[in-house]
């Protein structure tokens, strides 16, 4: 009996001695915890989530400032990532800070356009061009659709453009399981 | 290393249904009413258009010019009117439109003046920019450009000339070699010179033996082997091809180029044969029109004959449901039927519930690995679907799924019924879609914080220039005598213009929506305004008399404001 | 939409479990004949219980109960349970063990496909470790009638030693540990054949046939059943030649006890088992190693069970070690996950 339990304990002991060694050989260096959270965001940078730009928002999220479901733009599956990453608790977008929509690019309408260079100066990406007085332009492929250009624009000439499926971009879609009943 | 053999994993062998469309000659297709060529002949590679509307084209004309690093040239199939140029739907799985150029053909297919290219007079650059002209790329389906796969012209042992055609009921590759067998291996020994290989060898499956005869006959006397290979699908993939006839395995992402070996398709060589020897680019095909139908067979059909005009030829019958594009273990079932043949199309299958029954439901996966015994490429399905089904791609590559070739063996066998290719063709598009997207993701964050970096330095920048400012103006003043004179009152004043600015362009906005004319001609010169006056008075004239002002107008304004900045 | 491949090879998930069901028939007629037709009884009994419990257990879970019932792995695994009990156990241990596999096994888990654990062999484990007594009372071949079987199967009074005796591996254990006998005295008892137990060798042959119809028809891969009855034949045959009086042959070993029905039908389950080449090589080459080792040192007289159990554990890691090699990657060894 005595014999047994020592045996036990001698072998619990070198178990948690290697665990012990390996936790620490083998240490995974990660990226800090805001870096792991920026990676998950979607960076449209649209400010939708109330923080100026999706750092800001990791930032508050690791530092418990924020909930994990305040970016419309990344969708449920951002939540769910996030609560994966986080080990939190899923849980639906918030309702006031947005919906997800599909993606969409923003197009200037070069006619309207007066050349005020607000919307230069609201994009978070530097994605339009254009000087004083010139007509201005979105370059398509670096607009990330945060639509934060469309408010300033004093003659309304934004419009925000849903990307259209291309054969490029066209997905097969998720096989249809037929296994579980309809319920 | 004559004769010898050698094997790849797996394989299956489904029913070959060769026999349906392989006993009659090949026949010329009639021409249709009209004609859908499209521009953009895979999902990679595309071309510009260089006809217009109402143009009048002959047989063989370019109408595309070549496009990017893999693109062809596209040339009109018959002589005719391009009466439209419109997105039309194109063959592909997804039904999507691409830019199509639409020939109404006159009837006469009238040539245009065409003349053999001698690639030996001319220089390697010369022959391939030539084989990129005639618009000549891999006829097995995936429509590769050939001058890309001909490559740098160096290393290469062996050309391998794949007359395999693998899949069940396509034929239009045996009719080829039996027919055409002499020029398909004049192709191939251009292609052989171009690509400096040493050696031409011909692989074609067993259960063909008429084709290999043919070939066999046309290559006697010469260094040509034509090699029976064992009729086992995927044996006509590429890399199974290659593997069987020289025992090289390429793996995934590489060309054969860097093991010494390249392949090309019989009907590649054929056409090549056509572009060199009789100047002629590639307008036709063959194309297999078989399955539930009365009249199966094979035609050459001019690239961009909508399949509804392909099928009065094949006369499905009543029961047909479905019409295939494709073999049946790698091709797609149609959305619908006014899609085009395009150059990768080598078989029309009529389907019916007879023929291609509906898989039963789909079950469990027990795990019998009848999946991996199938698997050509070694791959273990199972635990490809396992990660797919449940969305975790990364583990998913790293069982490799990128090296799957989607050959459908492992759906074939699977006794669980389940649709594993269709699982791993999600779950590609799906890590593709992502990448793009972490690629988008990325270069937005990049270019946030190097935004915000900018703004920053430009604060600071301000805040030291107002600082200097505020010194000098102080010191001024100091020397003048004056009291306190605040500096901060500097910054108010540098917004409010800004702001009065905004407010007047405002205003001229709301006038310029009015009517779509930029006005703002303030503060300009007197002989600008004048000029502008001018453009005016033209302008109203030009309104009255075209419908479409607005580039004009927009250039009248652009033009004034340049000497101003 | 339906996408391609259009075509699909005629088989099915029933038609492999019918296949495994048919080839176990020569192994229960040999049973029947020569041990009693007592097996026949428990069969029927837990056929009967699997089918419900299968259905009851689809019904709950919301799963379209037709068509899994028909698939016909639920029967195979009361079949395999049936055959590893004693043919005489009560009904109401069949009934229990059939539940343990289909209820607490195989659908707690996810259903078929999904259990990490082979059923059959947890209900034997659980079912020996509660009822040590009643699973280790073997009829002796052909001792028993019928009706005394069948009052056996329904619950009457069991007398024990009158009417059973120990299994070959029961008797050369104690045999051999009493310290008095080695192994050839212990095998010129009553409870042994020619090779084994008496009249199991008859058995063993109706489960070695089926298994090589099995091998024939393409349901399992040679690599299981080579790799188990070779270590078991390795192991057994290097003790023995070294002490052939403290250790049996390795004819004894492979005749004894369930060693052709694990080679050829417990081993080679494919949902808890290793799926590729090397991996079912060492998953069964696994088993026969602890089987023999408990056969011999452990407490129990059969071991293959706890061998199974221990490497069905085992099986994600080999899997994960021994993945083929992918076409073209030349010497990518890691494989898989990493
Ligand atoms: S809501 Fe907009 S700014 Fe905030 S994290 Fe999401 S994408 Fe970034
Ligand atoms: S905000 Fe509007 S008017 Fe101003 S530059 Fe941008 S698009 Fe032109
Ligand atoms: S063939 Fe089907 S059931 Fe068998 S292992 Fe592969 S996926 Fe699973
Ligand atoms: S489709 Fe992919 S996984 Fe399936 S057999 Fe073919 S190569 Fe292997």
């Amino acid at each position: 009996m005595f014999t047994a339990i020592l045996v036990m304990a001698g072998i619990a002991i070198v178990l948690g001695l290697t665990l012990g060694y390996a936790a620490i050989r083998f240490k995974v260096e990660g990226d800090p915890l805001v870096e792991k959270i920026d990676a998950i965001l979607p960076q449209t940078q649209c400010g939708q989530c109330g923080f100026p730009g999706c750092k800001p928002y990791a930032e508050a999220i690791a530092n418990g400032e924020a909930d994990i479901n305040q970016c419309p733009p990344g969708g449920e599956e951002g939540v769910r990532k996030l609560a994966d990453l986080l080990g939190r608790e899923f849980k639906p977008l918030s309702e006031e800070h947005g919906v997800e929509k599909p993606k969409s690019i923003a197009v200037i309408d070069e006619q309207v356009c007066i050349g005020c260079t607000l919307c230069i100066q609201a994009c978070p990406v530097d994605a339009i061009v254009g000087a004083a007085k010139q007509m201005h332009t979105v370059v398509e492929p670096l607009c990330t659709g945060c639509e934060l250009c469309v408010a300033p624009c004093p003659v309304d000439c934004i419009a925000m453009v849903p990307v259209a499926e291309t054969v490029q971009t066209w997905k097969w879609k998720y096989p249809v399981v037929e296994i579980r009943k309809a319920a | 290393m004559i004769g010898r053999l050698f094997k790849f994993h797996g394989g299956i062998k489904p029913d070959a249904h060769k026999n349906e469309s392989s006993g009659g000659a090949i026949r010329k297709a009639p021409l249709p009413a009209r004609l859908v060529v499209p521009l953009r002949q895979s999902a990679r590679a595309g071309a510009a258009c260089i006809v217009a509307v109402g143009q009048r084209v002959l047989k063989g004309e370019r109408i595309g010019e070549p496009e990017g690093f893999l693109g062809t040239g596209v040339h009109a199939p018959t002589s005719g009117t391009v009466a439209a140029i419109a997105s039309c739907p194109m063959a592909h799985p997804s039904g999507l439109e691409t830019p199509c150029v639409v020939i109404e053909p006159d009837g006469e297919d009238r040539w245009i003046e065409h003349a053999p290219f001698d690639y030996r007079a001319a220089s390697r650059d010369e022959a391939l920019a030539w084989l990129r002209d005639c618009g000549i790329v891999g006829l097995g389906g995936a429509t590769f450009p050939s001058h890309v796969k001909l490559g740098r012209g160096s290393g290469i042992e062996t050309l391998i000339l794949n007359g395999a055609e693998c899949e069940p009921w396509i034929t239009c590759d045996d009719r080829l070699m039996r027919e055409r067998a002499v020029d398909i291996l004049a192709g191939a020994n251009i292609l052989r010179e171009l690509i400096g290989a040493r050696e031409l060898v011909v692989g074609v499956e067993d259960n063909k033996p008429e084709a290999v005869a043919a070939m066999q006959a046309a290559a006697v006397g010469t260094p040509t082997r034509v090699v029976a290979v064992p009729a086992l699908y995927p044996a006509g993939g590429e890399k199974q091809l290659i593997r069987v006839l020289t025992g090289v395995e390429i793996p995934y992402g590489k060309l054969g180029g860097d093991y010494g070996v390249r392949c090309f398709n019989v009907g590649t060589a054929h056409a090549v044969y056509r572009a060199f020897i009789h100047g002629e680019p590639l307008i036709s095909r063959i194309v297999t029109l078989t399955g539930n139908c009365e009249t199966p067979g094979n035609w050459e059909v001019a690239i961009g004959t909508p399949v509804a005009d392909l099928l009065a030829l094949a006369r499905p019958k009543a029961d047909t449901d479905r019409i295939l594009m494709g073999g049946p273990m790698m091709g797609f079932a149609m959305p619908r039927l006014d899609v085009p043949v395009v150059k990768g199309t080598n078989c029309i299958i009529s389907a019916s519930p007879r023929l291609f029954p509906p898989a039963p439901p789909e079950q469990p996966c027990i795990r019998c690995t009848e999946c991996a015994k199938a698997c050509p490429v070694e791959l273990q399905p199972f635990e490809l679907y396992w990660h797919s089904r449940s969305k975790n791609f990364g583990k998913a590559q790293e069982y490799h799924l990128f090296d799957c070739i989607e050959c459908g063996c492992c759906t074939y066998v699977c006794p669980a019924h389940i649709p594993l290719v269709d699982y791993f063709r999600f779950s590609k598009s799906e890590i593709w879609a992502r990448e793009r997207e972490k690629t988008a993701a990325d270069q937005a964050r990049e270019r946030f914080e190097f935004r915000n970096f900018r703004q920053e330095r430009e604060k600071a920048e301000k805040a030291a220039k107002l600082a200097a400012k505020a010194a000098e103006t102080r010191a001024k003043l100091a020397e003048a005598g004056t009291a306190e004179a605040p500096a901060a009152a500097d910054a108010p004043a540098a917004e409010d213009p800004k702001k009065a600015l905004i407010a007047a362009a405002l205003a001229r906005a709301k006038a310029q929506k009015a009517e779509i004319q930029p006005q703002n001609t303030d503060n300009l010169s007197p002989q600008t305004q004048a000029e502008i006056a001018d453009i005016e008075a033209r302008r109203k004239v030009l309104e009255a008399v075209a419908a479409t002002p607005a580039p004009q107008a927009a250039e009248a304004a652009a033009a004034p404001d340049e000497p101003r900045s | 939409m339906i996408h391609s491949p259009y075509v699909r090879k005629p088989v099915s998930v029933q038609r492999t479990m019918g296949l495994v069901l048919l080839a176990l028939v020569p192994g229960i007629v040999a049973h029947a004949l020569v041990i009693g037709a007592g097996v026949l009884v428990n069969l029927a009994i837990s056929t009967i219980t699997a089918v419900a419990a299968e259905a009851l257990m689809l019904h709950l879970r919301k799963r379209p109960v037709g068509i899994a019932v028909a698939d016909l792995s639920a029967v195979v695994t009361a079949w395999l349970v049936t055959l590893c009990f004693p043919p005489i156990v009560p009904w109401w241990l069949t009934v229990c063990a059939v539940l343990v596999a289909i209820v607490a096994v195989k659908h707690l888990y996810g259903g078929l496909g999904q259990n990490p654990f082979n059923p059959a062999m947890i209900a034997y484990c659980s079912m020996i470790v509660a009822f040590p007594a009643l699973m280790s009372q073997w009829p002796p071949a052909g001792h028993l009638s019928f009706d005394t079987q069948l009052s056996l199967i329904l619950g009457g009074p069991r007398d024990i030693d009158g009417i059973t005796g120990a299994t070959a591996l029961d008797a050369l254990r104690t045999g051999l540990r009493s310290g008095t006998q080695t192994v050839d005295t212990v095998l010129k008892g009553s409870a042994f054949g020619a090779l084994g137990g008496r009249g199991w060798e008859w058995v063993s042959i109706g489960y070695v046939a089926g298994g090589l119809f099995l091998l024939a028809m393409r349901i399992i891969t040679w690599h299981m059943p080579v790799a188990f009855i070779g270590v078991l034949a390795a192991i057994s045959g290097l003790f023995w030649l070294v002490d052939p009086a403290g250790f049996a042959s390795p004819l004894f070993h492979l005749a004894s006890g369930g060693a052709m029905l694990a080679a050829f039908f417990i081993v080679t389950d494919p949902v808890s088992g290793a799926t590729t080449p090397r991996g079912k090589l060492l998953f069964a080459g696994g088993i026969a190693l602890i089987a023999w080792l408990i056969r011999n040192f452990g407490a129990y007289p059969e071991g293959i069970a706890f061998g199974v159990l221990l490497m069905n554990m085992c099986v994600p890691l080999l899997d994960m070690k021994t993945q083929p090699r992918v076409f073209g990657h030349r010497h990518d060894i890691e494989g898989g996950g990493k």
